[in-house]
């Protein structure tokens, strides 16, 4: 049982509108229509192509590879057709297109063959390496590749494995819904990252705004052989947020230089727990997800769609969109994007569509200057500055608010959300990173370039002394004969000289163990050398040399 | 008072030392200040300042020779970020040295290109890749769009395309709304 809840500072109660959705169980659609899966699916690389026109494919069977550290697989969620591979709108908030596949679906739905495995009889690493072919990422939202993210953390390990069910946002309810119908998937999946991990705790987050979903966790967890516990923390937007809800569960402050990882904790969403069970178990990898589908529709509820389907086949689904829609939200509405069209897919971060209308969004009143009251600073969770922020961002001082510490900024909306003068502040924040992003990205296009000018320019400076360097040497090449003589000779000289210095050396050298002798010895030794003297007349010099020498020493 | 004088040599001795030996330990190799003005330029190396490059622009800057506002590649910001090194005035862009334009990156058409190299000599980045008589290539994302490619080629078979915004390098935008009165 967890002892004690943590706080975070700042956080908002924007109305939950949660109840719409959650009337109804989790109905699964089928196939409708073409699917278009667009690469850009998760943060990071973009996958490689692995198909092409006219191949027939199965469903689950995979489309495109994961490139480099961070990325992602994309798979087929049907089988059918692959009709192209070109430019389609994708849900984004740039509103442009990008490269997606369109599968044209056979209306079989076959499974290519699966092969559900025992993971406790895997070897671990392998079982992670085989995580880059899932297709698996983070199903909260921000999508990024849970492959790096169930790597066991470097050196340390993971201590505190962490379940966000805390879904904090208004209006979403897929992770509620799944948590109340699929808790057991969950607990599995949560089962094999421990596996993997090997944590010491293991806690699920979920707001007390859940319930039912609390109440199918526990029983849930409590059928499980691993040890884990479920906390309910406090409705208080933004609790679902990785750092925060970690904060509140374990009073461990993520620096927001280092990753949660670093300290020993590791934070995943529910619905990707499924998605780890799924892939494990049954072999299946991510070829459909949860989606809300809430607002202004007729009969809002929680849809299992296959990754690709249109929007509008979401829309029809739940009954159609009211008069007056003006919109969809993808995400919600604090954190949440316009899509540019109801036609864009579902792709894996899609979890929750939103039907905007002037009822539910009523046009912002008019903006008007900052009073400096500093509710902004009291909302935000990550305790900025955000009324400096935007003052930095809005005269676009953007050195500045990289100072004021711009990119710790989760663009939560608590600070919009409080402010008495309806300033938008995020998009400030949004233009004033995406401005220093493209800076930086110029700059370093801009070293790159002076590398390769200098590294030309020297290129060039080389060259040219090489040339110069052989025109001399042509120059020189008639002379080069007689000189070829004249070093012969020069060359005998030298060793000549060199033999006369060595055998110089030879002669100097003298009996060294003669020196440093006590006198008795050293008269010893000069009458034995007057003796040797005497017997070799013949040589006189010599004995002299050494007897002088003695003197000396 | 003699302690103190001790001390007060003393610490002057000792700063001495210290400032002394982080003088000879920490030289800048170099001058710095040209270095700084390269760094704010864009490095495009298309001579429009009427230098042969960058780093000789920043040389003349440093110098005095030339003025703050002779690359239109850098920009009003480059400009500006020069003035503020500086401690300048900010001048307008001097249209003699020609207008910023969108940033482009050269394609070749490969169906036309003779394989003379002439391009590959006139690339102060090396960015063109090809060997004599064979088709030669741009490589984009090294491209720094600084035209100077386009002149030498005998066969006109090298453009200037504008690098499209696309969901990789698009930006947010700054924020626009109308300023309502409130009565
Ligand atoms: S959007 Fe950023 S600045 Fe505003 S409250 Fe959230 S974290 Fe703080
Ligand atoms: S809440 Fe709004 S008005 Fe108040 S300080 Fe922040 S930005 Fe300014
Ligand atoms: S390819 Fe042409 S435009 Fe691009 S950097 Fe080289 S010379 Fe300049």
């Amino acid at each position: 049982m967890i002892s004690r809840l943590f706080k975070f500072s700042g956080g908002v109660h924007p109305p939950e509108h949660k109840l719409e959705s959650t009337g109804q169980p989790i109905q699964v659609l089928p196939v409708s229509g073409t699917l278009v899966l667009p690469l850009r699916q998760h943060v990071g690389n973009l996958p490689k192509i692995l198909v092409q026109p006219g191949d027939h494919v199965l469903k689950g069977q995979l489309l495109a590879e994961a490139v480099g550290a961070i990325s992602a697989a994309v798979h087929a969620p049907t089988s059918g057709t692959i009709v192209s591979i070109e430019d389609q709108s994708i849900p984004h908030p740039s509103g442009l297109p990008d490269v997606s596949i369109t599968l044209n679906p056979d209306g079989e739905n076959r499974w290519m063959p699966l092969n559900p495995t025992d993971w406790r009889q895997r070897d671990r690493a392998e079982m992670i390496s085989s995580l880059r072919v899932s297709g698996i990422v983070g199903m909260g939202g921000a999508a990024f590749p849970t492959q790096i993210k169930l790597r066991p953390g470097g050196g340390s390990g993971i201590k505190t494995l962490i379940i966000n069910g805390a879904e904090c946002e208004p209006y979403i309810t897929c992770d509620d819904m799944l948590m109340r119908e699929r808790a057991d998937e969950i607990v599995r999946g949560i089962e094999i990252a421990h596996y993997l991990l090997g944590p010491e705790k293991c806690i699920v987050g979920i707001e007390d705004n859940k319930p039912e979903a609390e109440r199918a966790m526990r029983e849930a967890c409590a059928r499980s052989a691993v040890k884990i516990d479920v906390a309910v923390v406090p409705t208080l937007y933004p609790s679902g947020d990785a750092r925060r809800l970690t904060a509140l569960l374990t009073g461990i402050e993520v620096p927001s230089d280092k990753r949660s990882s670093d300290v020993g904790i590791q934070v995943f969403n529910v619905a990707t727990m499924t998605a780890v069970y799924r892939y494990f178990s049954l072999g299946e990898t991510v070829v459909s997800r949860i989606v809300t589908v809430t607002g202004n529709v007729a009969r809002p509820g929680n849809f299992e769609v296959p990754l690709g389907t249109p929007m509008t086949a979401l829309l029809e689904a739940a009954g159609g969109e009211l008069p007056n829609t003006n919109g969809l939200i993808m995400g919600g509405p604090m954190m949440g994007f316009s899509l540019p069209s109801m036609q864009v897919p579902v792709i894996k971060a899609t979890n929750c569509i939103i039907a905007s209308a002037p009822r539910l969004f009523p046009a912002p009143p008019p903006v008007l200057p900052c009073i400096r009251c500093a509710r902004c600073a009291d909302a935000c969770p990550v305790s900025l500055q955000p009324q400096e922020l935007y003052w930095f961002a809005k005269s676009q001082n953007l050195d500045k608010a990289r100072e004021y510490k711009l990119f710790d900024c989760i663009e939560c909306g608590c600070c919009s959300y409080v402010c008495p003068s309806n300033i938008p502040l995020v998009q400030y924040y949004r233009f004033a990173k995406s401005e220093i992003i493209a800076q930086d990205k110029a700059k370093e296009a801009a070293n790159l370039a002076r590398e390769r000018n200098e590294f030309r320019l020297e290129r060039i400076e080389r060259e040219k002394q090489e040339r110069a360097a052989k025109h001399a040497q042509r120059a020189a090449g008639a002379k080069a004969e007689s000189a070829d003589a004249d070093a012969d000779a020069a060359k005998k000289a030298a060793i000549a000289a060199a033999m006369e210095r060595a055998k110089a050396q030879k002669a100097e050298v003298q009996p060294k163990n003669t020196e440093d002798l006590s006198d008795a010895a050293k008269a010893e030794v000069a009458a034995i050398d007057v003796r040797r003297a005497e017997a070799t007349a013949a040589e006189p010099e010599a004995a002299n040399v050494v007897k002088e020498k003695q003197e000396n020493g | 008072m003699l302690t103190a004088l001790l001390v007060m040599l003393g610490l002057a001795l000792l700063l001495g030392i210290v400032l002394g030996y982080s003088a000879l330990k920490f030289k800048v190799e170099g001058d710095p200040l040209v270095d700084k003005i390269d760094a704010i330029l864009p490095q495009t190396q298309c001579g429009q300042c009427g230098y042969p490059g960058c780093k000789p622009y920043a040389t003349a800057i440093a110098k005095g020779e030339a003025d703050i506002n002779q690359c239109p590649p850098g920009g009003d910001s480059g400009m500006r970020a020069l003035a503020d090194l500086l401690g300048v005035e900010p001048k307008p862009l001097n249209a003699e040295h020609g207008l910023p334009k969108p940033k482009s990156v050269a394609v070749i058409d490969e169906n036309l290109c003779i394989g003379c190299t002439l391009c590959i000599q006139a690339c102060p980045v090396d960015a063109i890749l090809g060997a004599a008589k064979h088709m030669h290539t741009i490589i984009a994302s090294e491209c720094t769009g600084c035209e100077l490619c386009v002149a030498p080629c005998p066969v006109d078979c090298i453009s200037m395309e504008p690098i499209q915004e696309s969901v990789a390098n698009w930006k947010w935008r700054y924020p626009v709304y109308s300023l309502k009165q409130t009565a």
